[in-house]
């Protein structure tokens, strides 16, 4: 697997190699510092939780109860790492693949499946968790984090002279998402502006069924030199390396230096979505290649010849990521579908003419059935 | 009550606007010390500097997604649209993101961005610069659609848009930027002041005109063509035939009750815009009053309008588009039943 381009691992912060041995970055290194064993074991809870919830999800989509899903398989240290260096009052404005990093912004996991049960597109309220709603535009919010990140810069939460009340912001979002107009533009717009926003690119090397190589012709994180942003590309299997390079993309945005592109370099080792079908694309032996560079198993091997995974922890986190599923399984299932009427309420926030006519209309047209059976 | 052009008229509006709350920002192409393409926003950046008033990078859904975003955080920012034509780029900013926001966060976040468009033809532009595109954006559930006519609404209505809760997308005629008339400052200050004034001044913002009473025939009409529409009452009244002339004002919501008690009263409707007629707002307006007044009306509603062609080359414009001749022969046509 000598991939070249915008496939290939030259360049990768990496901290924590595919068996499991620390290493060391002359410069990143010190930005992983702070991480105590506790530390360690919270992203390994985070990150088992993430994957437990996601493959639960995957089934209920199979048995019916979804009309989606999709799966961040394998992309778990990537968000585990990069969540875990947000703190207030930074913002983070997900894709639509971040379970693991809401997680780390403490949302209810199995909150997140109503979306994927149709039952609204947007379950948390963004100002709670400071994790914006799901995007499925692919790229549209990369210029909403942008804007976001211009205005904390006004409200004097960037290089306050106070390190410990700055703040940025954090976009998450694809290799098939630097295509997009707006992903260009929101570099654009952030470098001009000197935007304390980090993005954060997952290379999961497939928008879809495409390869990366449909995207570009050079690494991802080259894409930031031609706007001069700094550009980092890191190992995004290694939760170790994507926190220590989040860690220090938001201490650099937050401090007034500017907006930062991170190319965390993982494998989606599930399909794009359950209506996906990756066997059509990809083979066997690149899914046992990034099978062995499974992010979860390197922290675990880590851990373990650390001897800072105790059994009982690992009983414990089994029985919570079972506990997850479980309540998950039993919460979609009693979620009431919305009632009819509220396709009407908040398509504006002061009254719209048009949508109380048409409210009334419908409201009008239901109670005829029921007056008709009276 | 000042004497103001409408460019003038709206340059006031934002300056009481920004004024009246730091958090109005205005974002836009050439907008800074050039003042606009149409310098209205002259003086401004002068005023009240460069944090407030953004010269943007070159890039419209750029502009207005980072206008969603700074929203977002409480600001309100009023976008420029340097022309008509060069409002898709951020078609997909203003469909997907502007207009769903509030409803996809189930009312926790409201976006109050306003996006100004000059826009319609009339004044020998070049190609992309004359378009009427109001009607696409009409169609999409979230935002408002406004179009003042006068420089009284041009000032009392950038104010109420830059104060309403709700995205809305302000339809300037440009080739009425420079016509006159008196303009009361005080009103629309007194609305915003007092309780509600947000969801007060979003009502007014939403409802119609009726520009000129009559009897016989309603012509309706908003943004460039209100003049129009005034020209041919005028003409008519002396040849006997009455004209009632609504001045929109606003696309979405429609004030179909004004519409409408104007139908019922004539019984004949034409419907003047410069958009092209086909799938226009002239159908949507054809179609309630068919709904609502059908028994009343004498003669089907009539569109003049522009053409299922691209906007042509300026040498061709004033036969494309509608003018004083293409009225009239609507309301013979209305006329003779």
């Amino acid at each position: 697997m000598s991939a070249t381009g915008p496939l290939s691992d030259e360049g990768l912060i990496r901290l924590l190699d595919r068996t499991g041995a620390r290493l060391e970055d002359p410069f990143f290194s010190q930005y992983a510092k702070d991480l105590t064993d506790d530390d360690l074991r919270r992203f390994w809870r985070e990150m088992t939780l993430t994957r437990a919830f996601d493959n639960e999800a995957t089934s209920l989509q199979r048995q019916g109860e979804l009309g989606l899903w999709v799966p961040a398989l394998g992309q778990e240290a990537a968000q585990i790492g990069s969540g875990n260096a947000v703190r207030k009052p930074d913002f983070v404005f997900p894709s639509y693949r971040e379970h693991g990093v809401a997680l780390t912004r403490g949302i209810d996991l199995p909150v997140i499946l109503k979306m994927f049960r149709g039952i609204e597109h947007g379950s948390w309220v963004p100002s709670e968790h400071s994790f914006h709603l799901y995007t499925l535009v692919i790229g549209a919010h990369t210029l909403h984090a942008t804007g976001y990140a211009m205005a904390m810069d006004r409200d004097g939460l960037v290089a306050s002279g106070k390190p410990e009340n700055d703040g940025a912001v954090i976009c998450y979002f694809g290799d098939g998402a630097t295509s997009q107009g707006d992903v260009n533009e929101a570099l654009i717009f952030a470098a001009v502006n000197n935007a304390p926003v980090v993005f954060f690119c997952q290379n999961n090397q497939f928008a879809i069924s495409e390869p990366t190589t449909r995207q570009s012709r050079v690494p991802l994180a080259d894409r930031g030199k031609g706007v001069g942003i700094p550009s980092v590309r890191v190992d995004g299997n290694d939760v170790i390396a994507s926190y220590a390079v989040s860690n220090w993309a938001l201490q650099y945005a937050r401090s007034g230096a500017g907006p930062v592109l991170v190319e965390a370099f993982t494998y989606r080792m599930g399909a794009h979505t359950t209506s996906d079908d990756p066997t059509r694309y990809r083979t066997r032996a690149d899914e046992a290649y990034w099978a062995e560079r499974d992010p979860i198993a390197r922290l675990t091997t880590y851990m373990e010849n650390a001897g800072i995974l105790p059994d009982e922890y690992r009983e414990e986190v089994a029985q919570e990521a079972k506990g997850l599923g479980r309540r998950t399984r039993e919460l979609v299932k009693t979620w009431p579908a919305p009632s009819k009427t509220e396709m009407f309420e908040h398509v504006y926030a002061e009254p719209h003419a048009t949508v109380d006519a048409e409210r009334a209309w419908f409201e009008r047209y239901e109670r005829s059935f029921l007056e008709a059976h009276s | 009550m000042t004497t103001m052009t409408l460019a003038g008229a709206i340059n006031a509006g934002l300056r009481a606007a920004m004024e009246r709350d730091s958090k109005v920002l205005l974002m836009g192409e050439d907008i800074g010390p050039l003042g606009g393409v149409f310098r209205v926003t002259d003086g401004l950046w002068k005023d009240f500097g460069g944090e407030r008033v953004m010269d943007t990078p070159l890039a419209e859904s750029g502009i207005v997604g980072t206008a969603i975003g700074m929203s977002m955080r409480g600001y309100r920012p009023v976008v420029e649209i340097q022309f008509d034509g060069f409002i898709f780029p951020a078609f997909d900013q203003i469909t997907t993101s502007l207009a769903k926001m509030h409803y996809r966060s189930r009312g926790a976040i409201t976006l109050p961005v306003v996006i100004r468009v000059p826009f319609a033809g009339g004044i020998g532009a070049v190609e992309h610069h004359s378009e009427s595109p109001e009607a696409l954006f009409a169609h999409t559930a979230g935002l408002r659609i406004v179009s003042p006519a006068t420089p009284q609404d041009g000032f009392d209505m950038i104010q109420q848009a830059i104060a309403s809760p709700d995205p809305v997308m302000f339809f300037e005629p440009k080739a009425r930027y420079w016509d006159k008339g008196e303009v009361d400052t005080d009103r629309v200050a007194a609305q915003l002041s007092s309780e509600g004034g947000a969801s007060s001044a979003t009502d007014e913002m939403a409802h119609a005109r009726v520009a000129r009473e009559g009897s016989d025939v309603t012509i309706v009409a908003y943004g460039p063509t209100v003049r129009l529409a005034l020209q041919a009452a005028a003409l008519l009244d002396g040849e006997g035939a009455s004209v009632e002339v609504i001045d929109l004002r606003t696309i979405s919501p429609l004030d179909t009750e004004t519409v409408v008690r104007s139908a019922r009263k004539t019984g004949r409707v034409i419907v003047v815009h410069e958009a092209p007629s086909a799938f226009g707002t002239g159908a949507e307006i054809a179609s309630r009053v068919t709904e609502e007044a059908f028994f009343h009306l004498h003669a089907p509603v009539l569109r003049v309008g522009g053409f299922h062609a691209p906007y042509p080359g300026s040498k061709l414009e004033h036969d494309y588009l509608p003018n004083l001749d293409r009225v009239l022969d609507a309301v013979d046509r209305v006329l003779m039943h």
